[in-house]
């Protein structure tokens, strides 16, 4: 069969019909009213939309008692983190603004010279800087709002002032990927230690917002090395090291995670030997979401190796590479690109996840926010809608805007569309 | 052999850390006094279980069946919920009509990004145990009563025996199927419409109606009277079941409705307009073209939600809904052997796991195209 040149040349994408401008009178009856079922669901839909607004609107506005809200914020947020050292977590904060944002700008910064190199596909940026840190913003001016003070609003915004001009740093240096992690978890580090370290606070004192942060954002670093040591286990071609993988990896996805709370908080002291002290409740819950959140890694992980064509493997081994190379040069650079998504995604499952270890009586967020309705000043008065919707709003601030971030950075890779 | 000798190393390895903190648990619980094995099962539970007919005296074992039921009327009550809301939901995000569309987006961009267990406690704390006190219940129509003990709502009750009825459904049940097959097989056969489902269901449906008689109507419906402390005759929501089925489901059709979405787009859209260009309906389109595949397409994911809405169920535990984990706790707080209750705790939920995975499994292969 003989191969038309021409047909090679790269297919003009269809020019896209032109865009009608609808008038709101049409735009209404095409959306709305296109037959007499659209309108009646238009009107029926109407009415209960804009009765669950309504009520909404007014108990939010109107009728909700938000002061216990703003008397308790700073439990909220930390709980029984001592009040004296307070101004650890605030410079932590002012660490760790900096590196995220030189993080963010490094990262569009690479992402902006693949494009240019044609090393990715362009995808036009559809939402400014405001709108995508749009719940981000939100939430935070809400817990200002709740804690009308000067000096927090300052360092908030002291805050967001460093957060951006890392941005604007990262931008320029626009370092490698690699680095660019590096640097992410240099910042966490040393906001770490800038709690704890020098007489600071170990995590066992920390609570409510702070410690659901620490479960969610500590739980996946520790169980990201865990999670891929498991899947590379999972594929490896010795049977006895795949069977203990598997086993592990379907233990433990195929029990819930509660299971595995009651786990670290009755079972680990027995597991250890006798005259070893048993850690702190905060550390046997992180150890078992740790444990719990690895086997989910292993499987996204497992999506990804699955993805890397095995001609690259037989290049690489045809280059005469060690087996161990292979793996750490082309395997998993591939695969660990095209799981960040998936990564993402189980990160958010797992910051929602962690109001599951107030179960266990820690105090995070869910709990504070079930205990202060029993402070003698608000106690029987049915505040309990009132502090459950406000820890509702900072899990979904938080998770919906992650989940529009992962949304974009996949039709970034391209993922789910082929 | 360098392989043989590799594994050998890590089996042994393995091994040894496990048999070492089994070592470890065994010296810690002698050291306790705690007893090492499954005895404790036999033992006395010495709690009770609300909304059942369990008592204290009965042995640890009972009570953790009686849980595992629990467990089971939520899960499958709440897959069916689940579905139904999550297909209409999910349906609905690819409506025509703007306010629809935009509606359905809300309600799973609302459920979805908020941690279950707040929507259970929400509903638990923030809902019905704040309804009026059973002396002001809200009553509708004089067949519901909604207060803080829970949802009241007319229910059969059985009266004699219901074992001649039990062997009527039965036979009524296979003569459906047969019914079923033979319309199926004329279908295939001389290429009329089959309306198999009408056909089945009908006959199932005479066959109860005529053993509901004939056998002396064994089931009566009884509306709540409602009473000073507690109602009589209906069946009782409780509210910390209501609380966790509701928020089970509210929050697992948020999921499902994304898969269905899903499934639905990614139907390639030349069916569509291959049907069109056949002649088919709307309907037609729908029935036998597209929804078909889709139905294929999101078996796996779905199914993947039903797993974690089963597993999501011991959130009872928070709302004080007796079902597995709930059980589990109480019996550690009343001196069970923890290693061991919880080991038979995750024991359940594998088995739970297992069967659900390998159900899907067989559907998954009697349903995936073959030779593609």
């Amino acid at each position: 069969m003989a191969t038309r040149i021409d047909t090679l040349e790269p297919i003009p994408a269809p020019e896209r019909p032109p865009q009608r401008r609808l008038s709101p009178r049409e735009w209404a009856r095409e959306n709305l009213f296109g037959s007499w079922l659209d309108t009646v669901l238009t009107v029926v839909f109407g009415l209960v939309v804009a009765w669950l607004v309504y009520r909404l609107g007014k108990f939010v506005f109107v009728d909700a008692r938000w002061e216990i809200i703003e008397r308790n914020i700073t439990n909220l947020m930390v709980s029984r983190f001592p009040r004296d050292e307070l101004w650890r977590v605030w410079a932590a904060l002012l660490v760790l603004g900096p590196s995220l944002g030189f993080g963010a700008g490094s990262a569009a910064a690479a992402r902006r010279r693949e494009a240019e190199e044609g090393r990715a596909a362009v995808v036009p940026e559809r939402a400014s800087a405001l709108r995508r840190l749009g719940p981000l913003l939100l939430l935070v001016g809400v817990l200002l709002w709740f804690a009308q003070s000067f000096q927090a609003t300052l360092l908030t915004l002291a805050v967001g002032v460093l957060g951006v001009a890392g941005y604007l740093l990262g931008r320029r240096v626009a370092l490698s990927g690699r680095r660019t992690a590096l640097v992410v978890l240099l910042g966490i580090a040393a906001a770490y230690v800038v709690v704890t370290g020098f007489g600071g606070v170990g995590w066992e004192d920390w609570g409510g917002f702070m410690l659901t942060i620490l479960l969610a954002v500590g739980g996946i670093l520790l169980a990201f090395p865990f999670g891929v040591l498991l899947a590379l286990g999972r594929r490896s071609s010795l049977p006895v090291v795949r069977a203990v993988c598997v086993a592990y990896i379907e233990l433990f996805r195929g029990v819930p995670l509660i299971a595995v709370l009651f786990m670290g908080a009755f079972m680990i002291g027995f597991l250890l030997p006798a005259g070893v002290e048993r850690p702190s409740l905060v550390t046997r819950a992180l150890i078992a979401l740790v444990l719990f959140t690895a086997a989910y890694v292993a499987e996204i992980v497992r999506g990804g190796l699955q993805g890397v064509p095995a001609g690259q493997v037989e290049a690489a081994q045809a280059l005469g590479l060690s087996h161990f190379r292979i793996t750490t040069r082309i395997v998993l650079p591939q695969a660990l690109r095209t799981v960040i998504p998936g990564l993402v995604g189980q990160f958010i499952s797992l910051f929602k996840d962690t109001s599951l270890v107030a179960i266990i009586g820690l105090t995070e967020l869910l709990n504070v926010s079930r205990n202060i309705t029993a402070q003698p000043d608000f106690i029987a008065q049915g505040l309990i809608v009132e502090t459950l919707l406000f820890a509702a709003f900072v899990y979904w601030t938080g998770a919906y805007w992650m989940s529009r971030e992962s949304q974009r950075l996949e039709r970034r890779l391209g993922l789910g569309e082929r | 052999m360098l392989r043989f000798v590799g594994q050998a190393v890590f089996l042994a390895a393995v091994l040894g850390v496990l048999l070492y903190l089994l070592d470890n648990v065994v010296y810690n619980l002698e050291r306790l006094g705690i007893p090492t094995g499954f005895d404790y099962l036999d033992q006395s539970a010495g709690f009770a279980i609300p909304d059942s007919d369990f008592r204290s005296s009965q042995s640890l074992l009972d009570a953790l069946l009686v849980g595992v039921q629990n467990t089971v009327k939520v899960s499958l009550i709440g897959i069916v919920l689940a579905t139904v809301l999550g297909v209409v939901i999910g349906v609905a995000r690819l409506s025509t009509n703007w306010l629809v569309r935009r509606a359905a987006a809300a309600y799973v961009e609302l459920f979805r990004n908020v941690p279950v267990l707040i929507i259970i406690i929400f509903f638990w704390l923030g809902i019905f145990l704040r309804l009026p006190p059973i002396t002001r219940a809200t009553e509708i129509l004089d067949l519901v009563v909604l207060s803080n003990r829970g949802l009241v709502i007319p229910w059969f009750e059985k009266e004699g025996s219901g074992a001649a009825f039990g062997l009527v459904a039965l036979a009524g049940l296979v003569l459906a199927v047969v019914v079923w097959v033979w319309r199926t097989r004329r279908f295939d056969r001389t290429g009329q419409p089959h309306h198999r489902f009408l056909w089945a269901g009908g006959v199932l449906v005479a066959m109860l109606a005529v053993g509901f008689f004939a056998t002396g109507r064994p089931w009566v419906i009884t509306t709540p009277e409602r009473g000073e402390l507690a109602t009589a005759g209906g069946f009782r929501l409780a509210p910390e079941y209501a609380a966790l089925l509701l928020g089970l489901t509210i929050y697992t059709a948020s999921h499902i409705a994304e898969i269905v979405r899903g499934s639905i787009l990614a139907v390639s859209r030349g069916q569509s307009e291959a049907a069109n260009a056949v002649g088919l309906s709307d309907f037609q389109r729908l029935r036998f073209v597209v929804l078909p595949q889709a139905f294929r397409i999101s078996i796996p994911p779905v199914a993947n939600q039903y797993l974690n809405l089963v597993k999501n169920s011991s959130l009872g535990v928070a709302v004080s809904y007796y079902e597995v984990t709930k059980i589990t706790q109480v019996s550690i707080s009343q001196r069970a052997p923890a290693v061991q209750a919880i080991l038979v705790l995750m024991g359940i939920y594998l088995v739970f796991s297992l069967s659900i995975a390998a159900v899907t499994n067989l559907i998954n292969r009697r349903l995936t195209l073959k030779g593609r």
